[in-house]
């Protein structure tokens, strides 16, 4: 990019339409929503100004936030390790297949392409009430007793933790066969050499040669799965109770954030609550890509 | 080599059990929307249709305005795609091959955004539209996302790898930028527009939290909102939800058997951005 005449001014036209709706729909957002948390604002009147009010009632006076925060934590700790481990050991099985490996990643990866919307939908309906659900039907089979998946306050968030585990299963294992297929073949003749079996061969040449893929997986699922709503939003709701579900049992932070913002338009609460995911979020991340890194 | 093929059944039939996981939600979703009340409410829970009906996809689409909704949903993705295709390329070039102050620094402020969880921006953005007058148009459905730091970011790096020779030529051939850009950018990155555009429409198709908030009337409704307003007040018939589930399952589903390999490629791509 040596030229004879230094920049094009141009290029400002070039990112102009980018760059507006960057400021008006991100950058100004990102600062306002700060604001706001200071406040107390109903979108009628005018915001006020309260101070930490916010942050001091949400963290000392709010049992609602902290059974979100609670049921949020469990999300992500079930979630993430299960869905994980689950999508690599698929992976490296169906990496020493010759043929076929194409029809299962396309068919564990048709979740991935579903509206989390509908997923949920169907989901409420295979956990369904004693009689008519499929899975208390084979739980049933199996000499099992059926649950009440999504009326009790014990088995909603299991259920929306399974939901979930399924739904993003076929995602990861795409991601991990990508990085399982670059691992030199000669590890693997050489692992065989001294006698490891298959687990063997998994402890001590994949998942160490898988190290970047897996931190950069585990991060991004710890990320997403701590902002989980929208298949919450559909297994609590209609329910009868209120958007957490049965005693709140279902309520995660982020539908939490959307009871207090859009359903008691308290702006203001909703938008600490955003702030203290954020931090959440920006701390879970340091955490995690330091342990990864570090083991 | 006995041995080797055992371990091969096990591996086919555990990926198998798998797989048959992945898609026994989706046969029930449909045997369950073609089943009349007496078969969907029975217990044993019944793996066939006896008497299959439409009665729940006449009532989806008679009861609710489910044409309009796909109509909504169409448009406004097909909008942001576009949209998208045009404004992150356009961007991307500049930010990959033109010089101008400030160039990396605005760069690095698009791509730390894409760090930042969605929800800081959603009660701020939802005051925004509103004092636009924005509130239940398609313009707030579309206009926010006209143009994602993601796809500047795919764009940027997608074009940072075509040689700048091919560029200097173009201008020694008195091409001017923009002309560069529709002559010469445009045809080398047909392969990364795609990937923008499968991912964009698929991630404006199945919106939810966004137009949850925007949508006040029936008429805005798009398809992922018609299944929560059927989950809210048509709870009890789960005949006309799996009908709306697959209503919007479908048009993705198929999308995704066509360019299975550019969707599971794309995964990479824009693994980014999740």
């Amino acid at each position: 990019m040596h030229r004879q005449f230094g920049w094009q001014p141009i290029a400002y036209l070039f990112i102009a339409p980018a760059l507006i709706l960057f400021t008006i729909f991100i950058f100004i957002p990102l600062f306002a929503s700060l604001f706001l948390s200071f406040t107390q604002y109903n979108v009628i009147h005018p915001p006020t100004w309260v101070g930490v009010t916010n942050f001091r009632m949400l963290l000392f006076h709010d049992p609602r936030f902290w059974k979100a925060l609670r049921n949020t934590a469990l999300y992500v700790i079930g979630v993430v390790p299960i869905g994980i481990s689950t999508a690599l050991v698929l992976a490296a099985a169906m990496e020493e297949l010759a043929h076929g490996k194409q029809l299962f990643k396309v068919l564990y990866f048709i979740p991935t392409v579903t509206s989390v919307v509908a997923i949920a939908a169907v989901w409420k309906w295979l956990f369904a009430g004693e009689k008519y659900g499929l899975i208390n039907y084979i739980l049933i089979q199996l000499g099992l007793s059926p649950v009440d998946w999504l009326l009790s306050p014990k088995w909603i968030l299991p259920a929306i933790m399974i939901m979930s585990i399924w739904a993003g299963l076929g995602y990861n294992l795409v991601f991990f066969s990508a990085g399982i297929s670059t691992i030199p073949q000669t590890l693997y003749e050489a692992a065989k050499v001294d006698g490891a079996n298959w687990w063997g061969r998994f402890w001590h040449v994949t998942v160490p040669m898988l190290r970047p893929t897996l931190v950069f997986v585990v991060v991004m699922a710890v990320i997403n799965s701590f902002q989980v709503f929208d298949q919450v939003y559909i297994m609590t709701s209609g329910t009868g109770e209120g958007i957490g579900g049965v005693l709140d049992s279902g309520l995660t932070l982020v539908s939490y954030l959307y009871d207090q913002g859009f359903t008691k338009f308290q702006m203001g609460y909703a938008s600490a609550i955003a702030y203290l995911i954020f931090g959440c979020v920006f701390g879970l991340t340091l955490v995690n890509i330091r342990m990864l890194r570090s083991r | 080599m006995g041995r080797l093929n055992w371990r091969k059944l096990v591996i086919v039939m555990v990926l198998s059990l798998g797989a048959l996981a992945m898609i026994l939600p989706y046969y029930w979703m449909v045997i369950s929307s073609i089943k009349p009340p007496d078969e969907l409410y029975t217990y044993p829970p019944r793996f066939y249709v006896q008497h299959p009906t439409l009665k729940p996809y006449i009532q989806l689409f008679t009861l609710l305005p489910m044409a309009r909704s796909l109509f909504n949903s169409l448009y406004v993705a097909s909008a942001v795609t576009l949209s998208n295709m045009f404004l992150c390329s356009l961007a991307g070039y500049a930010f990959a091959k033109l010089r101008f102050p400030g160039r990396d620094t605005i760069f690095l402020a698009l791509i730390s955004a894409m760090m930042i969880p969605w929800q800081v921006f959603l009660i701020p953005g939802f005051v925004i539209v509103k004092q636009f007058g924005w509130l239940n148009t398609f313009r707030a459905l579309i206009v926010p996302n006209l143009a994602m730091p993601f796809g500047i970011f795919l764009c940027r790096q997608y074009i940072m790898s075509i040689p700048d020779g091919l560029i200097e030529a173009a201008r020694i051939d008195g091409y001017h930028e923009f002309g560069i850009y529709t002559r010469v950018i445009l045809p080398l990155i047909t392969p990364a527009l795609a990937t923008l555009a499968i991912f964009t429409f698929l991630s404006q198709w199945n919106s939810f939290v966004w137009p949850l908030i925007i949508v006040q009337s029936g008429e805005m409704r798009t398809v992922p909102l018609i299944i929560a307003v059927l989950n809210g007040q048509f709870g009890a018939n789960f005949a006309m939800i799996m009908a709306g589930a697959l209503v919007v399952t479908l048009p993705m589903l198929l999308v995704f058997l066509l360019f299975q390999r550019q969707f599971i490629r794309g995964v990479f791509l824009t693994s980014i951005r999740e």
